[in-house]
């Protein structure tokens, strides 16, 4: 049966694209983007901002895996973090 | 996407602006609630909603009392007023029935609103005054310093519960349910995007509508019960949290401890007429109005 | 149906109140039943849907003062009606009004206390409550009516003063004057002079609470676009809080000012046969007209007696009260309490103060003033 979970018309569907942006200073560290990411794109960083809290950074092979699908900006407690559509 | 360069993998691109900071007071923020804290995250909900809906932001009004989430009104841009602890309510029904072309939102704690606040929201709901309430449960006093209050489940501590709490807390949904509220809904700040469409939702709606929204408190509730800080509590959230339009009333008390789910969902959307179509209805047929 | 009901009338004191109301542009009135204040509130049911206003009857009265500041922060004005329990349920949004600087009228047909006290009966025990009675420093205005006529009068100038002054304005009425009916001439809505508040000009660099040289700032509306944030909390200019000695003080001295320097506009008060007095009546409301009554009894028996009328209780006329005690030997200050506004008398009269009081409950006697007179003039 494995094959029909597979759309007929996956070639056809396009994956949305997003660009993740960060506001550095406004950051308290609290993680939210990073475990809620639905595609794990976030991890914690050893870059501090100014007051002293870790940034998220893209993990390791996950370059392109945003899907734009503003998550992390809804639950940003900070205002500190959004998507938008990529390339 | 990311910067590559030694040192720099995975960096993600900085700017200066968010795209929702012309909804915010830019020269309040940063806001004073604490790392973890949910309130920020329920704010972003609001302003991503109040962007999206076809009213224009200077039709809309937004009260709070006081308390942590009293502080919401001093953030969002629009007119905002931060009236006395549980007076948001009634103050918002003055405000809406002497100008109808408002849309009005009072968005305040559990404190707040239940406990100095619950004879209003009894009364603004029986009434159907057309307004949004939006209440952030923490289960605690956050701004006095974590102090037991109408929501505080059986058994936590508080710092005024030092034993556990011995009451019995209200069940938000199934008040705003019984007293006539139009819409019913409850999220936690992990349930983003539901909350955001409920908001959208609420704003819309005639008649008088209620959001609960569960949010961490690390300092107040997530600490002394064991729940962690806000990031171990949005898990609890998600391991707990089951959305079930249909449960019943019992299903919605909220115990915050062991295996006992936490019940989200939209749980009511009816039509009644309000307060000023009523008014209007019964004063045109006495020739009242034109 | 007119607002403005131009005739001769035969009306109920709290009934007058409600006209006076309507005559000043009240479109809305948030409350909660009361005795002796009721008739105000009924009234007001009745009337204001004919004339496109708004009657909501609150669960309480801290409820209807929060909506009545509401309905004014929308731009409508508004009035609640009360008495002493209801006056001291009001007393946390009254320094709402006050620091928010929201015009509204708040009258309190005043009753015997403490407490449930006497719910029929006459007292004038609130004068100091509503001096005092919501926490924090703060100027009051009250006017004292104290016939049916200036409970139409007052209740217009009541209006105009918090419109023009942007704060909640108190008339201080008693059960003897809304329960009394009376001869009521309400004037041609022409020959009414009436006050609105004062609004901004323009949106570029509007400050909310930035206040003219006046030191009365221009008010924004709800829903007008300026983007206002107002707070009970101590705030600047813009409105946000800021919780700090310095703005705690720009703001507390500037509202004070705001009445101090304009009391001698605000404070009026009715003088009879004071020129030549040795004996100065100092009353209000109810009691002014006993007081009056002895006044005229003791000129008759040959005793310089004569009388001053508060028409303001707040601000309170000092000035004028120096004045007279240059010349008076004595003050009498019959009120329907036990002392309180005779306290304020001896505050600026350099001679004797003397108290006529009463419990509450019924009508201080002209008798018990002229005993008082009498007694001093020995």
């Amino acid at each position: 049966m494995k094959y029909w979970r597979r759309p007929l018309d996956k070639n056809k569907i396009k994956t949305p694209k997003g660009h993740i942006y960060v506001i550095p200073d406004r950051c308290k560290g609290c993680g939210f983007c990073i475990e809620f990411c639905p595609k794990g794109v976030l991890e914690e960083s050893k870059e501090i901002n100014r007051k002293g809290y870790h940034l998220p950074k893209i993990a390791d092979g996950k370059e392109d895996d945003c899907m734009n699908c503003d998550f992390c900006m809804l639950i940003c407690p900070e205002f500190a973090i959004y998507t938008e559509e990529g390339e | 996407m990311s910067a590559k360069g030694a040192g720099n993998e995975g960096k993600i691109e900085t700017v200066e602006e968010h795209p929702l900071d012309h909804i915010l007071r830019q020269d309040r923020l940063p806001h004073i609630w604490c790392p973890g804290c949910g309130l920020g995250s329920a704010m972003t909900c609001f302003a991503q909603a109040i962007e999206r809906v076809d009213i224009p932001l200077k039709k809309q009004v937004l009260l709070s009392g006081i308390g942590c989430t009293g502080r919401i009104a001093g953030y969002v841009n629009v007119d905002s007023y931060h009236t006395t602890h549980g007076r948001a309510i009634p103050f918002a029904t003055g405000l809406k029935i002497a100008n109808p072309e408002l849309c009005v939102t009072v968005f305040s704690g559990d404190g707040d609103l239940f406990a100095i606040g619950g004879n209003h929201f009894l009364h603004a709901a029986r009434r159907n005054v057309d307004i949004n309430v939006i209440c952030v449960n923490n289960f605690n006093y956050g701004m006095t310093g974590g102090q037991q209050g109408p929501t505080t489940p059986v058994e936590a501590k508080t710092s005024t519960t030092r034993y556990g709490s011995f009451e019995h807390p209200f069940n938000l949904p199934y008040l705003a349910a019984a007293i006539g509220a139009v819409y019913v809904s409850r999220w936690t700040t992990l349930h983003c995007r539901h909350l955001e469409k409920s908001m959208e939702k609420a704003l819309q709606k005639k008649g008088f509508t209620f959001i609960e929204i569960i949010s961490p408190c690390p300092t107040g509730f997530g600490r002394p019960n064991k729940l962690g800080e806000g990031l171990e509590e949005l898990r609890y959230y998600r391991e707990k949290s089951v959305i079930k339009n249909d449960a019943s009333w019992d299903e919605l008390e909220l115990h915050m401890r062991g295996e006992e789910p936490v019940v989200v969902g939209d749980f009511v959307d009816t039509e009644r007429p309000t307060y000023l179509e009523l008014e209007e209805q019964m004063l045109r047929a006495k020739g009242l109005m034109k | 149906m007119k607002a403005v009901l131009t005739g001769s009338h035969f009306m109920l004191g709290d009934i007058a109140c409600a006209e006076g109301a309507l005559a000043a542009g009240c479109k809305f009135f948030g409350g909660y039943p009361i005795t002796p204040a009721t008739e105000t509130a009924e009234r007001m049911a009745l009337r204001l849907p004919q004339v496109g206003g708004h009657y909501i009857q609150m669960e309480d009265e801290i409820g209807s003062l929060a909506a009545v500041l509401g309905a004014s922060c929308a731009g409508v004005k508004s009035m609640t009606a009360t008495s002493g329990p209801g006056f001291s349920l009001m007393q946390e949004n009254i320094g709402l009004g006050i620091v928010t600087e929201t015009p509204c009228v708040i009258v309190n047909v005043q009753r015997g206390g403490p407490s449930t006290g006497l719910p029929t009966l006459a007292g004038q025990a609130d004068m100091m409550q509503a001096k005092w009675g919501s926490h924090g420093d703060y100027e009051a205005i009250a006017y004292v009516p104290n016939s049916c006529q200036e409970m139409f009068d007052f209740t217009i100038k009541a209006f105009n003063t918090a419109e023009k002054y942007r704060q909640p304005v108190f008339v201080m009425a008693d059960e003897i004057i809304g329960h009394m009916t009376e001869r009521v001439v309400i004037p041609g809505p022409k020959k009414i002079k009436l006050v609105s508040r004062k609004r901004p000009k323009r949106k570029k660099n509007y400050l909310p609470f930035k206040p003219d040289k006046d030191l009365i700032p221009p008010m924004a509306l709800a829903g007008e676009g300026y983007g206002i944030h107002v707070t009970g909390l101590t705030h600047d200019a813009r409105g946000y809080p800021v919780i700090d000695e310095e703005t705690q003080h720009e703001m507390v001295t500037r509202l004070i000012e705001k009445i101090r320097r304009h009391a001698p506009k605000i404070w009026e008060f009715e003088e009879v046969m004071t020129e030549d007095a040795d004996i100065v009546v100092v009353s209000y409301g109810a009691a002014s007209r006993s007081a009056g009554r002895a006044v005229n009894i003791a000129r008759k028996e040959g005793i310089k007696a004569g009388l001053m009328r508060l028409i303001t209780v707040w601000p309170f006329p000092e000035k004028r009260i120096k004045e007279l005690a240059e010349s008076a030997k004595a003050f009498v200050v019959p009120e329907i309490n036990m002392g309180q506004i005779s306290r304020e008398v001896e505050r600026f009269a350099s001679g004797r103060v003397l108290s006529v009081t009463h419990a509450g409950g019924g009508m201080l006697s002209p008798e018990a003033v002229l005993q008082k007179i009498k007694e001093v003039a020995k």
